[in-house]
């Protein structure tokens, strides 16, 4: 039990890391992608689009959450 | 072989990520070498590296074999996309002077202390503190040199029939540079500008992981990879993109840290 509990923290701290909204948000994006892609009428070429302008939105997120960590942290 | 703007792109993409993980890497098993056992550190090191090739090798067989091209190129895409995202998230923090800058002789001090304080163990007639903290130190590091040289490698080989050769070569000669000026200086590679190459590496992997990871969404439609507007052009659409997104955060970031300096 204590081995396979090691195992999964340390593929959860590889893949995940410190800043699991990024891991979260990166995912939701693509599921959006993928849901676009199974949604009758729209443009194919609008999907790499809305991923790309999502993965910014993602970054941008998990910055403005740690900026946020941290004046909580100050206060 | 033809090396071509992509090919020389995926060798100095897999080559900078290398060496910014060497070099972490080279600064514990120094430690360790200096402070405890250089035989027990070189032995958990050459462990590591055995470990490392085995782990590389059934990944790389897996994915071709079981895995149809639209399914990996969306798994690659995503650890890409993952691991770009944190790199670049990090290195825009320290950057905006959020973060402190990673310094290799703290990182090697605290290294030092660690293990002073560490209890003295003796297995198979080794430092058993020294190899372990080597071959942990060497494997968690270039694990994700694996993964980068396999995803960027099998991504590369539409382009490039060789393109598993040209990342395992140039994360190769990253680690063997490495190597060979931390022999020479028997000291932690400070000089290293390692912030910086891991900006540059974070928004490599991001924009290669947007494009592959969109591409292999195709798997959820007809099966076959998705296409991005401008083709392969738009690897560099997202780069531009990426780098203005990442500047002008740092920007706002900065502003952030002076005004708080400034009121505390």
């Amino acid at each position: 039990m204590r081995f396979l509990v090691g195992f999964l923290r340390f593929w959860y701290d590889f893949i995940v890391g410190d800043a699991w909204e990024i891991a979260a948000g990166a995912v939701a994006v693509l599921g959006i992608g993928a849901g676009l892609l199974r949604t009758d009428g729209v443009d194919r070429a609008f999907i790499p689009l809305v991923v790309a302008l999502g993965v910014g939105l993602v970054l941008a997120g998990s910055l403005l959450a740690e900026v946020r960590r941290r004046r909580r942290a100050e206060r | 072989m033809h090396m071509t703007a992509a090919t020389l792109g995926l060798a100095a993409a897999t080559f900078l990520a290398s060496a910014v993980e060497f070099v972490e890497a080279f600064t514990i098993v120094l430690a360790m070498g200096l402070t405890r056992s250089w035989r027990a550190a070189l032995t958990g090191t050459a462990s590591a590296l055995l470990a490392l090739t085995a782990v590389t090798a059934i990944a790389g067989v897996a994915l071709i074999q079981w895995i149809s091209e639209s399914m990996l190129q969306l798994v690659i895409g995503t650890l890409l996309l993952l691991f770009g995202l944190q790199w670049l998230r990090t290195s825009i923090l320290r950057a905006g002077g959020l973060l402190t800058l990673r310094d290799e002789r703290a990182a090697f001090r605290a290294e030092q202390e660690a293990s002073r304080l560490a209890g003295h163990q003796v297995h198979l007639g080794l430092d058993w503190t020294a190899f372990v903290i080597s071959f942990k130190g060497v494997f968690l590091e270039g694990l994700e040199v694996a993964f980068i040289v396999i995803t960027f490698g099998l991504s590369a080989t539409r382009y490039n029939p060789h393109g598993l050769l040209v990342a395992s070569g140039s994360a190769v000669l990253a680690g063997l540079l490495v190597v060979a000026v931390g022999v020479i200086a028997r000291r932690p590679l400070s000089a290293v500008p390692e912030n910086t190459m891991k900006y540059a590496v974070g928004l490599l992997l991001t924009s290669f992981g947007t494009f592959w990871a969109v591409e292999g969404l195709g798997y959820f439609g007809s099966g076959e990879s998705l296409t991005w507007p401008g083709q392969d052009w738009a690897i560099l659409g997202l780069v531009v993109g990426g780098l203005g997104v990442s500047r002008l955060a740092i920007a706002g970031l900065r502003r952030t840290s002076e005004t708080s300096r400034a009121a505390g």
